[in-house]
């Protein structure tokens, strides 16, 4: 039982991980797009920071690694 | 542990090396001391120059969503103008649409040559690490310079030495 929870698990993890895909630097017309920035509206950004600096004492840390254009 | 359960756990790190490997970023196709692509060949889109032997070439993809390669434009129109029929700038675009580049271009003109790779698939064969990436070819065809992406005055002032450098040779 225990090893048939274990091989089930093993595998839906590796199901889950293989939709990762490494998007190529000149594939990423789409992340770039000015609609994918998390910051693009000013006002939200600082009513969500206030919220998380006054609710969860967390502060920065809003950056996304691996998304964005790829440039440079 | 007996071997049915060395094996169980052997396959599955064996699996999880392959997908590991299967995630992990491709390294760059075109390196130094390559010999550049024989555009002939591929599907590009607008005219390319007649002959490249003996000239130094820098051959750079860009893409209209890139702003470091907006950057990059002006300081390449002006190595163009500089050293005139002893360079061969050979822009490749690598967007999706082409309404795209045009609007670029409209924005950014420039005296060199552009193609695009509609089909994105001489970018996928050179695989640059970034946007925007350049190679500089001798005029025996070999890549001798690599950059990844467009840092300002530097990257300018790079080109300068290493153009000026492979043109010394370049008899």
């Amino acid at each position: 039982m225990k090893r048939i929870l274990i091989l089930s698990c093993a595998a839906t993890g590796l199901i889950l991980a293989g939709g990762c895909a490494n998007v190529k630097p000149w594939q990423r017309e789409h992340l770039a797009d000015y609609t994918m920035r998390p910051d693009r509206d000013p006002l939200r950004t600082a009513q969500a920071e206030h919220i998380w600096f006054s609710r969860e004492e967390a502060n920065g840390g809003g950056g996304v690694g691996g998304g964005g254009c790829g440039c440079n | 542990m007996n071997t049915s359960r060395h094996k169980f756990i052997l396959s599955i790190i064996t699996a999880a090396g392959l997908l590991a490997a299967a995630v992990r970023p491709a390294d760059a196709a075109l390196k130094v001391g390559d010999a550049m692509p024989d555009f002939a060949h591929l599907e590009l889109e607008g005219k390319l120059p007649d002959s490249l032997k003996g000239k130094v070439v820098i051959l750079d993809f860009w893409a209209s969503w890139c702003l470091p390669c907006a950057a990059s434009f002006p300081a390449m129109d002006q190595l163009q103008k500089k050293y005139g029929d002893r360079l061969v700038i050979i822009a490749v675009n690598v967007d999706e649409k082409k309404a795209n580049m045009d609007a670029f271009l409209k924005k950014h003109t420039v005296a060199f040559t552009v193609v695009r790779d509609g089909k994105q698939k001489v970018v996928a064969e050179v695989a640059p690490e970034t946007m925007p990436t350049s190679f500089i070819v001798d005029g025996e065809g070999k890549v001798r310079y690599l950059h990844n992406g467009f840092h300002g005055a530097e990257t300018e002032k790079q080109y300068v030495t290493e153009i000026e450098s492979l043109l010394k040779r370049t008899p």
